[in-house]
C-alpha cells in the first residue's frame, strides 16, 4: 500500500516539477480564470443589486473552463513526447497513474481556483474566501478533477481531441457543477451548510461515483 | 444461414410489436377514461411513459453491455451496447416531444428548466455525445473500449434523472410512488399495454440493428479480402 501511494506521489512530484519548470499550464489557466470574469462582467453587466445572484454560475462556470484547459495538456503533453508509453512501462498498476495525474490535476485547479478566489472577491465586491465556500470548491473540483482525468486520457487519444475533452466532459460533470453552483448560492445567501446539506451530498455522491468509475475503467483507457 | 434465421424473428417480432401497438392505441385513445382536469390531451401520457421506459431501459441495456465489453472484449457487445444507444436515444427523444406537447396546454409552456427537463436535457447530450466520441476514433479496438467507457460513467445521468421528480421540488407529476399509483385500473391496464408494446418494439429494433451492425462488419472484411 506504502509503495503505490510513493508511486503515486511520485508521479505528482513530476507533474509539478515540469509545471515549476515552465510554468505554462498554471499561468495559462490563470489567466483563462480571470479572461472569463471580465467576460462575464460585460456580457451581464454585474452590479451590487444582481452580483450575489450571479456569481455563483460566474465563479463556477470560469473554474470548470480553466480546468478543461489544464486536463486538455494533461494527457496531451504525455502523449506528444512518448512519455505516457513510458508511464506505462514503469511496474505499478494503472491506478497508480490514474490516481497519481489526477491528483496533479487537482492541485494545479485548486491553486487556480485560490488564487481566483480572491481576485474575485476584489473585482465583484463580494466576500468569496470564507471556509464554506472553500469546502464546496474543494468538493466540486475533486469530482470534475476525478472525470475529467479519466476523459482526458480518453480525448488524447481521438481526433479533434482539444473539442473531444469539453465535448465529453460538460454533460456528465454538469449536476456536479449544478450542485456546487446551488451550494455556493446558498451560503452567499447565507445559508448554513447544513442548509445545503442535500447539494453537498450530491456532490459527495458524485465524486465517489466519479472517482470508483475512474478508478475501475482507467485500465482499458491506457491499454494500447 | 444462421442470419436469414435471426431475420425471420425480427420479422416476427416486429409484426407482434406492430399488433400490440394497435392494441395500445386503442387503449390509450379508446378504453381509457379521460382525466377530470386535462381532459384527452392526458392521453398523450401512455406514449409518454412508454417511450421514457424504452429509453431508460436501453441506456440500462448499454451500460449491462459496455461492462461486458470491458470483461470479454468480445465485438457483440460492443455492437449491443451502440445499437441500443441509437435505439434509446430515438426513444427518449419521442419522450421529450411528447412531454413538450403535454406541457404545452397543461404548463402553458412547451419547456421550462425544472429538475426533471434540466436532467433530461442533460441525459439527451451525453447519449448524442456518446454517437460523436465512436466517429472520431478510427482504431475500432480503441473505439469499443472508450465507447464502453463513456457508455458506463454517462449511464450515471440515468437514475439521477429517473429519481430528480423524487428528490427535488418539481412540477413534473410523480405517477409511481412508494405508495402506489395515482391511476384508474383501467388507465393503469392502458399503461402497461402501451409499456408491453413498445418494449417489444424496442426488442425487435435492436435485433435488427445489431444485425445491420454484423452485416456491415461482413461488408468490411469482404472488402479488405478484394482489396489485398
Amino acid at each position: 500500500m506504502s509503495s503505490a501511494w510513493q508511486a503515486v506521489w511520485a508521479i505528482v512530484k513530476k507533474d509539478i516539477l515540469a509545471e515549476l519548470r515552465t510554468k505554462e499550464t498554471l499561468s495559462m489557466m490563470l489567466i483563462f480564470v480571470l479572461l472569463a470574469v471580465f467576460i462575464f462582467n460585460f456580457a451581464f453587466d454585474l452590479r451590487v443589486e444582481n452580483v450575489r445572484e450571479v456569481a455563483p454560475g460566474v465563479m463556477w462556470v470560469a473554474f470548470v473552463f480553466a480546468g478543461v484547459l489544464g486536463l486538455n495538456r494533461s494527457f496531451i503533453q504525455e502523449a506528444d513526447k512518448g512519455c505516457l508509453d513510458g508511464l506505462l512501462m514503469t511496474p505499478v498498476e494503472r491506478s497508480v497513474i490514474y490516481f497519481g495525474k489526477m491528483l496533479g490535476n487537482l492541485i494545479f485547479m485548486l491553486v487556480v481556483d485560490a488564487i481566483a478566489l480572491p481576485v474575485f472577491s476584489v473585482l465583484l465586491n463580494l466576500a468569496l474566501v470564507r471556509w464554506d465556500i472553500a469546502l464546496i470548491v474543494v468538493l466540486g473540483t475533486l469530482g470534475f478533477a476525478g472525470v475529467g482525468t479519466l476523459f482526458s486520457a480518453m480525448t488524447a487519444n481521438t481526433r479533434a481531441r482539444e473539442v473531444m475533452l469539453p465535448l465529453l466532459l460538460f454533460p456528465v460533470a454538469l449536476p456536479l457543477v449544478l450542485a456546487a453552483v446551488k451550494a455556493t448560492a446558498g451560503v452567499l445567501d447565507g445559508a448554513g451548510l447544513r442548509e445545503v446539506a442535500n447539494w453537498l451530498n450530491l456532490l459527495i455522491g458524485y465524486d465517489v461515483a466519479f472517482l470508483t468509475i475512474s478508478y475501475l475503467t482507467f485500465d482499458y483507457v491506457v491499454e494500447s | 444461414m444462421e442470419r436469414w434465421g435471426v431475420s425471420k424473428l425480427a420479422i416476427v417480432l416486429h409484426g407482434l410489436a406492430g399488433a400490440a401497438i394497435l392494441v395500445a392505441l386503442y387503449m390509450a385513445l379508446v378504453f381509457a377514461p379521460t382525466e377530470a382536469t386535462m381532459g384527452h390531451v392526458q392521453r398523450i401520457f401512455y406514449w409518454h411513459v412508454a417511450t421514457a421506459w424504452v429509453g431508460f431501459f436501453a441506456f440500462f441495456i448499454t451500460l449491462v453491455a459496455s461492462i461486458a465489453y470491458l470483461r470479454t472484449g468480445r465485438r457483440r457487445w460492443d455492437i449491443v451496447a451502440l445499437s441500443s444507444v441509437e435505439i434509446g436515444l430515438a426513444f427518449a427523444v419521442i419522450m421529450t416531444v411528447t412531454g413538450s406537447l403535454w406541457a404545452k396546454p397543461v404548463w402553458n409552456t412547451w419547456w421550462t428548466w425544472e429538475p426533471r427537463l434540466t436532467t433530461v436535457a442533460i441525459m439527451l447530450l451525453i447519449y448524442a455525445t456518446y454517437l460523436l466520441l465512436r466517429r472520431v476514433i478510427e482504431d475500432p479496438g480503441r473505439r469499443a473500449r472508450f465507447a464502453a467507457v463513456y457508455g458506463i460513467a454517462g449511464f450515471v445521468s440515468v437514475p439521477i434523472t429517473f429519481m430528480a421528480i423524487r428528490w427535488w421540488r418539481t412540477i413534473h407529476p410523480v405517477i409511481f410512488k412508494s405508495e402506489g399509483f395515482d391511476l384508474t385500473p383501467a388507465m393503469l391496464a392502458a399503461l402497461i399495454v402501451s409499456v408491453l408494446a413498445y418494449s417489444l418494439l424496442y426488442i425487435s429494433l435492436l435485433l435488427l440493428r445489431t444485425q445491420l451492425e454484423f452485416l456491415s462488419d461482413e461488408v468490411a472484411e469482404l472488402r479488405e479480402s478484394l482489396d489485398e
